[in-house]
């Protein structure tokens, strides 16, 4: 820790003549407590990822078949003849379910992000902001119970099929869920780019939306991107809403209109009914240590492009 | 002098249209919003009585209120906060004042990030394999709570960082050249000056605390319970997973008593968000430097 007095510029502290004052141990002291608050970030981590492997360990070393967990579309955990634990029809089911979330959310965040960023100021940018914020606020079980009552009948009129709760009700939900995290940092990014480029651009005569879309955007590449991952690995996470508003059935979705099953959304609805450590449990588990590793990589490389803007 | 050309005027008429479009678009990220609370507040609101919010709830959940889920979510919020408060704080400061610019920061940055990334099931499952199991808590309050701590810990991370690095570095050497220790310095001027901002970053984290739902589905809430929680130790009912039981869980549900829990739980949220907003405002306005 004797490094921490390199950075500069650093407190004047000679403590050789200190070392009786009872606020010489305090100081001490407190930076063993702080050092130990930032430590325990990473001891929380790798504890996630400990505990979740060891509860899922005695699948994959027992009833793990590579080809038949990412390939096989059966997921019967509780068959009476023989049990399959295939992920296909639940990765199928998270990822259109995700994937219809992006197409609506990408456009709309991203314009909403330029339009704070660029096109108001004042009271209107702040409103704005604000009210973006609320929607973010809003917990995923609203969401769900959102997507169950008011989007289902609703889709059922206007598309006359006999069931609302499908892949284009959980995108539509989980694409507004994911909005304001993406529409925040995609607005951080653009407010990221120097002035002085605006500046330029406008001096060469070019319109505001001239300057937007060949000054601004390249400019703003990465940072935009970072946010549109960041939006995916939330969507591929999300839980609560995805159980409610997919309709819940194993299913390789072949129209925006079947239901689905989510990996996500599994876990939390089979959890319960299963034993401690019986092999449907763990395999439950498994399906964590996946669900984990996917997102860390997400998050791994949204924050690399990140963090490569601000480098640039 | 000056008089527009054909391509003025088309660099004119794309202009309004791209201003139009993107205003268009972001209304209809914010309409939702409108949208979805006046349906709430339109079906939900009815429902709301004294006696929807403080009695416990009959005949298989269809009559009567709400008031067990309404202490969970109290507690579990309370707990949570008690946990993740000190630890999220500690970090903060760590980051801010202590931490140099090395490969370890930048393992607890990742990590925070992360830690915030990781899906709710996934935190779910984490709390099952450790405190409830591995730990012995059982399924009680306790170990939902530490799992909610460690899920929102990022939450207050981040904002106390945020508010602690927006104290100007001058304040900290005018206290250091004054002979006072880092913690001093900390103590006395970085914190009473950063106060305001870490409230705003506790309120949010209870407003996520108090939503979450998949993390306390295993570790620690219950569809239904006749009792309230005597400790720690017992399980509770919480108004997040509540609103998932009477809206799919309950057959014939009156239709006006999951937009009821709806309204409650979004209400509670909002509110306390707005409160966070508010003060951020206020912090913002009386800022002197």
């Amino acid at each position: 820790m004797e490094q921490n007095q390199a950075q500069s510029p650093s407190p004047p502290l000679d403590t050789r003549f200190d070392r009786l004052n009872s606020d010489w141990y305090f100081d001490k002291l407190a930076q063993v407590l702080m050092f130990i608050g930032g430590i325990s970030v990473i001891v929380f981590i790798i504890g996630i990822f400990v505990f979740v492997s060891i509860e899922g360990f005695g699948f994959l070393a027992g009833k793990f078949e590579f080809s038949e967990f990412f390939f096989s579309p059966d997921w019967r955990p509780t068959s009476q003849t023989k049990e399959t634990y295939g992920l296909l029809a639940l990765m199928a089911g998270t990822a259109s379910v995700t994937g219809f979330a992006m197409l609506v959310a990408v456009p709309f965040s991203l314009g909403a992000a330029i339009y704070i960023a660029e096109f108001s100021s004042g009271k209107k940018r702040e409103f704005l902001k604000v009210t973006i914020e609320l929607l973010a606020a809003i917990p995923s079980v609203v969401w769900g119970f959102i997507g169950l009552t008011i989007m289902n009948p609703l889709i059922i009129q206007i598309f006359h099929v006999p069931v609302g709760l499908n892949i284009l009700n959980a995108g539509i939900i989980l694409g507004l869920m994911a909005a304001p995290i993406m529409t925040s940092i995609a607005e951080d990014a653009l407010k990221a780019v120097p002035d002085r480029y605006r500046e330029a651009a406008e001096a060469m005569g070019a319109t505001r939306w001239q300057m937007i879309y060949k000054v601004i955007l390249p400019a703003a590449k990465n940072g935009l991107l970072g946010a549109i991952l960041l939006g995916v690995g939330r969507g591929f996470g999300e839980t609560m809403a995805v159980l409610m508003a997919t309709g819940h059935s194993i299913n390789l979705p072949t129209s925006v209109f079947d239901s689905v099953r989510a990996l996500t959304a599994t876990i939390a609805a089979e959890l319960g009914e299963t034993a401690v450590g019986s092999d449907h449990y763990q395999a439950l588990f498994a399906i964590g240590i996946f669900l984990f590793a996917v997102t860390f990589v997400i998050n791994l490389v949204a924050d690399l492009i990140v963090r490569g803007v601000r480098k640039g | 002098m000056f008089s527009a050309t054909s391509l003025n005027r088309k660099n004119d008429r794309n202009e309004t249209a791209v201003r139009w479009l993107l205003g268009g678009m972001t209304g209809l990220l914010v309409l939702p919003v409108v949208v979805i609370l006046s349906v709430l507040v339109y079906k939900g609101g009815p429902v709301i009585s004294f006696e929807f919010l403080f009695t416990t709830p009959t005949k298989g959940m269809t009559a009567g209120g709400i008031f067990p889920a309404l202490l969970g979510t109290v507690l579990l919020v309370i707990c949570a906060l008690l946990a993740s408060v000190p630890f999220g704080i500690a970090a903060a400061i760590y980051l801010s004042e202590y931490a140099p610019d090395n490969w370890l920061t930048r393992v607890i940055n990742l990590a925070i990030i992360n830690l915030a990334g990781v899906p709710s099931i996934v935190h779910a499952l984490f709390g099952l394999g450790a405190f409830v199991v591995f730990f012995r808590f059982g399924t009680s309050i306790l170990a939902a709570s530490l799992t909610l701590a460690i899920m929102t810990l990022p939450v207050v991370i981040v904002a106390t960082r945020e508010s602690l690095q927006s104290v100007p570095h001058a304040f900290r050497e005018a206290c250091w050249n004054m002979g006072a220790t880092r913690w001093q310095t900390i103590r006395r001027i970085i914190l009473p000056n950063a106060v305001t901002g870490i409230l705003t970053g506790v309120i949010l984290e209870v407003c996520r605390t108090a939503g979450e739902t998949a993390p306390i589905l295993f570790t620690g809430a219950a569809f239904f319970l006749p009792l309230l929680p005597q400790s720690v130790f017992d399980q509770t009912m919480a108004l997040s997973l509540h609103l998932f039981v009477v809206s799919t869980q309950v057959p014939n549900m009156p239709e006006g008593v999951p937009y009821g829990v709806a309204l409650v739980l979004i209400a509670m949220v909002l509110i306390m968000n707005s409160l966070s907003i508010a003060l951020r405002m206020y912090l913002r306005g009386r800022k002197k430097w």
